[in-house]
């Protein structure tokens, strides 16, 4: 503002003093950006490693605080997977498994069409659809729940997997449509012309020359679905029994031998365990999981 | 981005059979929209339908559930009763913390019961969010800010921020757990000897801390996404001009990143409005960290018409808060995906 009324030559003076003083200042920039990325590194993965390298301490050194690992062993793996005190991990994983995959699937069957109408298509009402979708996503589990869980009372789902896959539905659908319609806005469209022009219907168009642009898109899509139904616990934690409860709701009852020891190194493994597929996943589709996470927010 | 003007009625075409529909367009237009508009509800149809079967239904059963009385012993007779309609007396039973007295009628709940702890899990549940979403806010702004600046070694900050967000909330939970022990590694590291879950204002930063580790990433990636979106030569014209760095931020950064950033705090604070899992499982809503949710999940074993005229209490309140950040804050979210940045040369 008052920058236009200071004369040239001082101007000048400064801007002389600004390049010396400018190659400093840019390494001592580039200094701070290092010394923040660090402490970003460390939050982020100093808890994540604790959990790593409790997993594998022997269960007599659970609360050594030895920053390296120390006393390493396999055993809370097997602690992790032993019946005889009542968890079921083994059988909570693939539990896992398939209600993330069914509810992945139907989500993904179902919301496909929805996002490429979304996406393409000019309609009527297209934000009210929108809007009511969104709003889907933002509901609370607990609204859901009370209802559900009266109505699978009367019906004698309680504990079925049924009962688990359909209210978790409820949350991925929305995800699925909305981060795939994003997805598809930037898609090249103009294929889908030309290949009409060249004789496809738009039903072929759309299998012969979409599907596979969109098969990055909905796999990423795929992987957000399935972490964010692997990591679901409200639901799964009242509608599950022994036999079909998730690994969320196995971890979380986690009992030792002893009622009031809690089987910390155990616990770790499990969690571990449950963990490294989602990091390794999340790690190696990195671009195109920020990408799917932050579709729709922006753009 | 207004895409549909105001509908202006066209007469149906004189052979009759299609009905009358709406368009500005030319009639060709007018027709292509038609046949879109039907193969739309055709596309649409399977997930409204998914939707409105796994949450248009429970919502509705809910709010009748929440007008009728828990079937139970009458405190009064001591004897079966079925139910029957109890008209907004769940809902002024909870807004008042009142309970069903011996004599008929009702009394405030004796403390302890769940009936007395409705304005605390509301104060709870509003501690939670605004002290949560305000760190997340600010950290991930900062995460974000560093995130957009070239130095080598990005990449792998920017995957780092991934791993906190991928470990499941029971797993972040028992991990938290776990290291604000009374021998675990956060006391031994700050020197301090602290029952972290033993008492009210330790269990409350206990939640608060779980919470801010494991959701600012996803906080800061949706900035960084926004900041993105601004032109680079924005920046430089600025520094031409003689910005200063804070007048960069305050001028430029600020009022760019504005709709991505309102959006990140909605879809934030939604969240941490219905937050259940870390609390429930960290300190069991033990030391008054019972937020609403959990609240509700307490309830439901006790009475289920109770549990649900207070999950539509709660399905309101935080309702009205995305009235608010939508309405008042401008959060556009729906119009969002259609804007994009205009960053001018």
């Amino acid at each position: 503002m008052t920058a236009a009324t200071s004369s040239a030559t001082s101007l000048r003076a400064e801007q002389d003093r600004g390049r010396r003083n400018a190659q400093n200042k840019e390494k001592w920039a580039q200094g701070r950006t290092y010394i923040s990325a660090a402490v970003i590194l460390i939050w982020c993965l100093a808890p994540a490693y604790w959990m790593v390298v409790t997993a594998f301490r022997e269960v007599g050194f659970t609360y050594d605080t030895s920053i390296l690992p120390s006393h390493v062993t396999l055993d809370n793996f097997n602690t992790a997977f032993d019946t005889s005190f009542g968890n079921r991990f083994g059988q909570a994983l693939l539990n896992s498994v398939f209600i993330g995959g069914v509810v992945t699937l139907v989500s993904l069957i179902i919301g496909v069409f929805a996002a490429y109408a979304l996406a393409r298509l000019n309609f009527r009402f297209k934000y009210l659809v929108l809007g009511f979708i969104l709003g889907a996503s933002m509901f609370p589990g607990v609204a859901l729940i009370t209802p559900l869980f009266q109505l699978f009372t009367n019906i004698g789902w309680m504990g079925t997997y049924q009962a688990l896959i359909i209210p978790n539905i409820s949350f991925v659908l929305p995800l699925t449509v909305y981060t795939m319609t994003s997805f598809f806005r930037e898609m090249p469209w103009e294929l889908e012309e030309s290949a009409r022009v060249d004789g496809c219907t738009q039903g072929q168009a759309f299998r012969k020359v979409i599907m596979p642009l969109a098969a990055p898109a909905i796999f990423t899509t795929a992987i957000l679905a399935f972490i964010s139904s692997w990591n679901e616990f409200l639901i799964a934690s009242q509608l599950s029994s022994d036999a079909t409860q998730p690994v969320t709701v196995a971890i979380a009852n986690f009992a030792g031998a002893q009622p009031n020891q809690v089987p910390y190194t155990a616990i770790m493994a499990a969690g571990t365990i449950v963990t490294i597929p989602l990091v390794i996943l999340v790690l190696v589709f990195q671009r195109k999981i920020v990408a799917g996470l932050t579709a729709g927010a922006v753009k | 981005m207004a895409t549909e003007v105001g509908p202006t009625p066209v007469k149906a075409p004189a052979s009759g059979g299609t009905p009358i529909h709406h368009g500005p367009k030319g009639v060709g237009e007018d027709n292509k929209i038609l046949s879109q508009g039907k193969w739309a509800s055709w596309l649409l149809a399977p997930t409204v339908i998914a939707l409105a079967v796994v949450i248009v239904y429970p919502i509705i059963s809910a709010i009748v559930m929440s007008f009728q009385k828990d079937a139970g012993l009458d405190p009064a007779t001591g004897l079966f009763t079925a139910g029957g309609s109890a008209g907004v007396q769940n809902y002024v039973n909870w807004l008042a913390q009142q309970c069903a007295a011996p004599a008929g009628g009702t009394v405030a709940c004796p403390p302890g019961t769940l009936g007395a702890q409705f304005w605390s899990a509301t104060a709870t549940t509003f501690f939670f969010t605004v002290v949560t979403v305000t760190f997340e806010t600010v950290l991930g702004f900062w995460m974000a800010m560093i995130m957009a600046r070239t130095f080598r070694g990005r990449s792998m900050v920017r995957a780092a921020v991934l791993v906190p967000w991928a470990i499941p909330t029971a797993v972040t939970a028992k991990l938290w757990f776990f290291i604000f022990a009374f021998e675990g590694i956060a006391n031994k590291l700050f020197n301090t000897s602290i029952l972290w879950t033993g008492s009210e204002w330790p269990a409350k930063w206990a939640v608060v801390i779980a919470d801010v580790w494991k959701t600012t990433p996803f906080m800061a990636l949706l900035i960084l996404a926004g900041l993105q979106m601004i032109p680079a030569e924005v920046y430089e014209a600025a520094k031409v001009d003689g910005a200063t760095a804070w007048q960069r931020f305050r001028l430029i950064t600020l009022p760019l990143v504005k709709p991505a950033l309102m959006v990140a705090i909605l879809f934030r604070t939604l969240d941490a409005l219905r937050m259940f899992d870390l609390p429930y499982i960290l300190t069991g809503g033990a030391n008054n960290t019972t937020t609403l949710s959990i609240l509700v999940i307490n309830q439901i074993r006790q009475g289920f018409n109770a549990a649900a005229a207070l999950s539509t209490i709660t399905f309101i309140i935080i309702f009205l808060v995305a009235f608010i950040f939508v309405r008042f804050l401008g959060a556009n979210v729906v119009e969002q995906s259609g804007a994009t940045g205009k960053g001018k040369k």
